[in-house]
């Protein structure tokens, strides 16, 4: 059984990264900060990380966005693709915790979510993101920041409401354990 | 449709299109490591020159990535623009003289040394742009995960950017179908409707699309145990093809490229100071 989920990981990784482009790519809404997305992507990508785990969320992250950036026709931009890639992991370290598989999100797990999203996306954003910003391409520092802010905010928002409300629109469609009674 | 104009393999009889994927992922990753080290203004435009006749080469018209190129230049516009607004002496931090050339408003006074600095580093991000588009229009996407592989990554995760790449105008064109049956129930996801009955909104359409997802994840995934797949540490690929000279020589010159970026960075520092 441990191969099967391996290879899970591998396809959830695929059909995750593609999911991630296409909402990426073409669902996208622009904001008024430059290189900045309203972005569904981070409700999927925090999803199927509660689901599959850090592996499987930072390769998504890693691949999905990479995919994008070179789709627009560029080099990826890569402080933002790891950042995309660090953000899948954070996640997906708690994917233990949050057992979505299992069908039950209650009060408990919409917490750990709440929380595991907002770590994700503020160091991811704030810290990680603007420092490789400074690091690579010399960018302005408040520059840098303030997209980070933005982003941060932005995509905690996208990543708690629209990926709380898959969660347990999902875990509604799954039986849970000991949910048949006898008569 | 839109997945036409993406990621697009453009067939040709050229050298580029000869070399394998392997040297061509090797290669596009050497040069935006060199271009991403350096901010010497030659180097980078030697860079540029390069890649400039990469592109020539790969006989790509101008005219089949002119989008590619447009969009590039909309974001390169963009982004100077609001480092300029964010901080109009970032140039003058850098370079630790300051020319103005012309005074505006308050703070904001145009220096030579800033517009240096925003020429660079949209040079920067431009010389990598004809690669970037030659490595996507040049590969063979089913190539591709075997170029993976052989660089040395693991062929579990080649598989899955192959898989990502399989199923992205699938997905795409579930999207389209599901969110124009969800916008027929009156689902609205426009302008006139509130920011979060938006994103409530777009959870409507998300949830068939994850589930049909999870659907398409348990049938591959049974489909690739059946086959045995994951059995073996390596495996073999279809696709891949033996190095030829050219390839010897592409890698050549991406590896030259990044001591030349290298050793520039080193001996006269990262930044190019004309003043």
């Amino acid at each position: 059984m441990k191969n099967n989920s391996s290879i899970k990981t591998v396809v959830a990784v695929g059909i995750g990264a593609a999911l991630f482009f296409v909402l990426g790519r073409f669902v996208a809404i622009p904001s008024p900060v430059p290189n900045t997305n309203i972005s569904l992507q981070y409700a999927v990508l925090a999803l199927l990380a509660a689901m599959y785990g850090p592996v499987a969320g930072g390769l998504i992250g890693f691949i999905g966005h990479a995919l994008i950036d070179l789709s627009w026709g560029g080099s990826p931009w890569w402080s933002w693709v790891i950042t995309s890639a660090f953000v899948g992991v954070v996640i997906g370290l708690f994917a233990k915790k949050l057992n979505v598989q299992e069908g039950e999100f209650g009060k408990g797990k919409v917490a750990v979510f709440v929380v595991s999203n907002v770590i994700a996306h503020v160091i991811g954003w704030v810290v990680v993101a603007p420092v490789l910003d400074i690091l690579i391409y010399a960018e302005p520092a408040n520059k840098v920041f303030a997209q980070g802010v933005f982003a941060a905010v932005s995509n905690t928002v996208t990543g708690v409401i629209v990926g709380g409300l898959l969660i347990l629109a999902y875990t509604k469609t799954i039986a849970k354990k000991g949910s048949l009674d006898q008569e | 449709m839109a997945a036409k104009t993406v990621l697009n393999y453009l067939d040709r009889d050229s050298v580029v299109h000869k070399m394998t994927g392997t040297t061509k992922l090797a290669f596009f990753l050497l040069f935006t490591f060199a271009s991403m080290i350096t901010y010497n203004t030659w180097v980078l435009l030697g860079l540029f020159a390069v890649s400039l006749v990469a592109f020539k080469l790969s006989k790509i018209k101008y005219r089949e990535v002119r989008f590619m190129m447009i969009f590039m230049l909309v974001f390169l516009l963009l982004n100077n623009l609001f480092i300029f607004l964010f901080d109009p002496n970032q140039g003058t931090n850098l370079y630790g003289t300051r020319h103005v050339l012309c005074h505006l408003f308050w703070r904001y006074d145009v220096t030579a040394e800033q517009l240096f600095y925003m020429l660079n580093i949209s040079l920067k991000y431009f010389v990598a742009l004809p690669v970037a588009i030659l490595f996507i229009s040049a590969t063979n996407p089913s190539e591709f995960a075997a170029s993976l592989n052989s660089i040395g990554i693991s062929y579990k995760v080649g598989y899955s950017v192959a898989i990502a790449l399989r199923y992205i105008p699938d997905i795409q064109r579930d999207y389209h179908s599901i969110s124009q049956a969800q916008q027929a129930r009156g689902v609205e996801l426009g302008k006139n409707e509130h920011f979060f009955s938006r994103l409530k909104n777009s959870v409507n359409i998300l949830l068939p699309l994850i589930l049909t997802s999870l659907n398409r994840i348990d049938t591959i995934s049974n489909a690739m145990e059946l086959r045995g797949f994951g059995k073996n540490k390596k495996r073999t690929w279809y696709t891949r093809r033996p190095f030829a000279v050219r390839d010897f020589v592409a890698l050549g010159i991406g590896v030259v490229l990044v001591v030349v970026s290298l050793i520039v960075t080193i001996k006269f520092g990262r930044f190019y100071n004309p003043f």
